[in-house]
């Protein structure tokens, strides 16, 4: 432990080292993060069982466009990278710019909730609805929960932007965008599982007869 | 108190921070770990009498055969309640009670790492607590259940498993953000030079059981999800007619379910593994083998959940790999029987209330761990499972095992929480009482499980020979319940004697006494640096070459590094008063409202959902913009 040999007198500072040297908060979102892979575990595992369960249709492949699903999960997975922007841009003590960034990384969050939302009417207009057979039931819940995730995630980054006006994001507070940084990434990898699984994977055909 | 340094007046933020430490108001927006701690426990407390209140109406109605007290369905809703109050709202917090007042002191740290969450999920737990009780008021209480198997709890016509899932999803939340909380601090806030292997066990064990609150609540919590789902918007989860599979609950239950067996039991392991080097003067035999028992009970505990579901019929390999992994998580149990036994093994033995429910809990935990052997053994298991043999069981881990533990922990710490001794001639009467009606309520248990008598039934008759054993486990349950009321009133009485005690009056080994009893807000004048495990007996005795401890004189052991909450110590800091602490705060208590409100609102109608939300998240954003004085 880093604090071992530390002097007494050091420890009794108001914001004394921590333990382990990394900051309190950046060590809970980490714990935090460990802990939603079980939320989506447990959800992907659900679909998973009841991929080929459904007794009557639409199936995944009468609705899924892979094509229009793959364009937003390219932005999606770009948004990461505006992200990464955002914090470059403020370490270097540029706010002006990383507040852009932060604003365009909501956006293109905008726009994968905005599309999942106009894929879901989509999908109930081909006769797909929550309670329509078990497809509808485990895939919307899944990808609902993920995009629950995802509109956190821009509410936060709106909350950076409105406090960076306040003067509240500086450089050496750069750790919101930090932390807030890592949550978004870790929603855009869940979102790289849940595509290859739900989306990519093919389900058998249904049986005649169910 | 002064000892609040109150941050320069701000414009920014919807209310005024509060400033008040102290008062009846201070309680509802207090940041500090040792108000919430005491909160906890006594709201957790005040479950207790509720859900043994409900335990005794049980026993009421199966004290004579072919009684008709209770109807079927009240009878179904009290089993229920008593099993979520016991497991949700009366261990997990009582359990979080301890972890909240002690690990900060015992680490050495002044609080937790985020002290507005820790105040959070105290008002949240309180919240799902009073959200599924008032079920009782609204359409009827959970009647499935603790277990809540589907699809029995998605076609019960009541509202009762609506109530039941919201109401553990708040508690989820209130445990989820604790668990994060706590290890944190654990992991990051402890003292110069307490390292991971100079934590007490109890620390360790805290540390052990906010992991394991970590990686399995998220799993009920997809559960309960789902379970919702069903009931409130035709989702199909567990619904066999469609497709749906209902031992998927069973599944995502028990992946939840067995993990928080040991988040009820390893806190009261902790506990007893403080208290028993203390009154044995000896230090705990085999220090690191307890803890990595503790670790290995820890992961093991994920990988035996289907033990609970041998008759669902998972087929013979599945069923024979549960029943090994549960017999292995035999062996650092056992490892843990073995080193307290150590432990007491020529100490020089305290017969102490503390001391008393410790052995106490050692001798019921190894009854009730050897019952559990017994369901390791898939072919017996067939035989007892949905008996009153597996009800003898688990009261024998979880009332033998942990509710004896914290009692012990509850006389133990008395003390350093309150300035004041509990009486231990009363203790222990209240000790005896409670071991001969607990034995008396569930020992006869296994009999009536043996003869075939199954759970969660409300009547049987007089012909099938159940009726003799049955008057005796009531006898018992009342017993306990008298043992219970002299606790309660030798408690309120504690408070009537003079606060004379002295600071570390158990003669105890570990830095929370290190402290005055009760601690100042700052916990600490000077945060102690730490040389060793049991850091406070070494600073207190010294070992001759002959082997024989005597005391070192007072004042320390010379070396300057060592004083700390001496005289010089406190002078030189000012009594704390220049510490910097967190001031209290409206937020958290906000920003937990909104959850019971939102809750409601998916019961009876989207206004309150609509309400909940904005009530949650001003109490959000209020909380960020709050003008900082942590």
């Amino acid at each position: 432990m880093a604090t071992v040999a530390q002097p007494a007198e050091h420890a009794v500072t108001e914001h004394a080292e921590t333990s382990t040297g990394l900051p309190s908060t950046k060590l809970a979102i980490w714990l935090f993060l460990a802990s939603d892979c079980l939320l989506f575990g447990a959800l992907i595992s659900t679909y998973v069982l009841y991929r080929n369960a459904s007794t009557v249709g639409p199936f995944p492949s009468d609705v899924f466009d892979i094509p229009y699903t793959s364009v937003s999960s390219f932005v999606l997975l770009a948004s990461s990278l505006t992200m990464v922007l955002a914090l470059a841009a403020l370490q270097r003590g540029d706010v002006a710019r990383s507040r852009v960034w932060l604003l365009a990384t909501a956006m293109l969050g905008l726009t994968f909730v905005g599309g999942q939302v106009y894929e879901f009417t989509t999908f109930v207009e081909e006769g797909l609805g929550l309670s329509t057979n078990m497809f509808g039931t485990s895939f919307y819940v899944l990808t609902g929960f993920h995009g629950a995730h995802v509109t956190v995630g821009i509410l936060m980054l709106l909350t950076l932007v409105a406090l960076s006006f306040g003067g509240r994001i500086t450089p050496e507070g750069s750790e919101s965008v930090e932390l807030v940084g890592l949550y978004w990434h870790f929603v855009d990898i869940v979102w790289i599982a849940i595509f290859t699984i739900v989306y990519l994977i093919p389900t058998n055909p249904p049986a005649a007869g169910g | 108190m002064a000892s609040v340094s109150v941050p320069a007046e701000r414009p920014k933020g919807l209310l005024r921070r509060p400033t008040a430490t102290s008062g009846f108001w201070a309680w509802f927006t207090t940041v500090d770990h040792k108000k919430i701690g005491i909160l906890y426990g006594i709201t957790a407390f005040a479950f207790f009498l509720v859900g043994g209140t409900e335990a005794l109406l049980i026993r009421v109605q199966l004290a004579r055969p072919d009684q008709d007290i209770l109807n079927t369905a009240v009878y179904n809703e009290l089993f229920t309640m008593h099993g979520v109050t016991m497991v949700f709202l009366v261990v997990m917090p009582l359990s979080a009670a301890f972890f909240n007042y002690l690990l900060p002191l015992m680490i050495g740290a002044r609080d937790v790492a985020f002290p507005r969450l820790n105040a959070f999920s105290y008002w949240a737990f309180l919240f799902a607590g009073i959200f599924i009780y008032s079920s009782w008021f609204l359409g009827g209480a959970p009647n499935g259940g603790w277990f809540g198997y589907a699809p029995n709890s998605v076609v019960d016509p009541t509202r009762g498993m609506t109530f039941y899932a919201i109401g553990l999803l708040i508690a989820g939340i209130a445990s989820t953000v604790s668990a994060f909380n706590l290890a944190v601090t654990i992991i990051n806030m402890r003292a110069p030079g307490m390292t991971l292997f100079r934590m007490p066990v109890f620390v360790w064990m805290g540390l052990v059981v906010q992991l394991l609150l970590a990686f399995s609540l998220p799993v009920i919590t997809i559960g309960l999800v789902e379970l919702l789902f069903d009931r409130l918007f035709g989702t199909h989860f567990f619904d066999p007619a469609t497709g749906g599979n209902p031992v998927l609950w069973q599944h995502l239950f028990w992946l939840f379910g067995h993990p928080e067996v040991y988040i009820l039991i390893l806190p009261a392991m902790g506990i007893v593994s403080e208290i028993l080097p203390v009154f044995s003067r000896k230090p705990l035999f085999g220090y690191q083998f307890v803890v990595f028992s503790g670790i290995a009970i820890g992961f093991i505990g994920f990988g035996v959940w289907a033990h609970h579901m041998f008759a669902v019929g998972l087929g013979p390999v599945a069923n024979t790999a549960f029943g090994v992994s549960t017999m292995i998580i035999a062996i650092p149990t056992g490892v843990k029987i073995f080193n307290w036994m150590g432990t007491m093994w020529n100490g020089d033995l305290r017969f102490t209330t503390p001391m008393l429910f410790s052995v106490g809990f050692i001798a019921m935990f190894v009854i009730g761990g050897l019952s559990g052997v017994t369901h390791a053994i898939v072919p017996s298991d067939y035989q007892q499972t949905d008996t009153y043999y597996i009800v003898a069981h688990f009261h024998y881990v979880l009332f033998g095992g942990a509710i004896l533990g914290l009692f012990g922990g509850l006389y133990y710490w008395w003390p350093k929480v309150f300035g004041r001794m509990l009486s231990e001639t009363v203790g222990k009467v209240v000790f005896w009482l409670m071991l001969i009606g607990f034995n008396l309520t569930f020992g006869p248990m296994h009999v009536l499980g043996l003869q075939g008598m199954p759970r969660r039934i409300q009547s049987y008759p007089d012909s099938l020979g159940l009726s003799f054993w049955n008057l005796v486990s009531t006898i018992g349950a009342f017993t306990i319940a008298v043992s219970v009321l002299i606790f309660v009133v030798s408690a309120i009485a504690s408070f009537r004697r003079p606060k004379e005690m002295e600071n570390d009056p158990w003669d105890a080994r570990t830095v929370e006494w290190l402290t005055t009893s009760p601690p100042p807000d700052h916990n600490f004048d000077e945060i102690p640096v730490v040389h060793s495990l049991d850091e406070l007996w070494h600073r207190k005795y010294a070992e001759t070459e002959g082997g024989r401890v005597v005391p070192v004189a007072a004042g320390g052991s010379g070396d300057p590094a060592h004083g700390l909450a001496d005289e010089h110590g406190a002078g030189e800091h000012d009594g704390g008063h220049a510490i910097h602490l967190p001031g209290p705060s409206y937020y958290p208590l906000i920003a937990a409202l909104g959850l019971p409100v939102l809750g409601y609102g998916l019961i009876f109608g989207v206004g309150y959902v609509v309400a909940g939300f904005a009530i949650t998240l001003a109490g959000l954003f209020g909380w960020i913009l709050e003008p900082s004085a942590e």
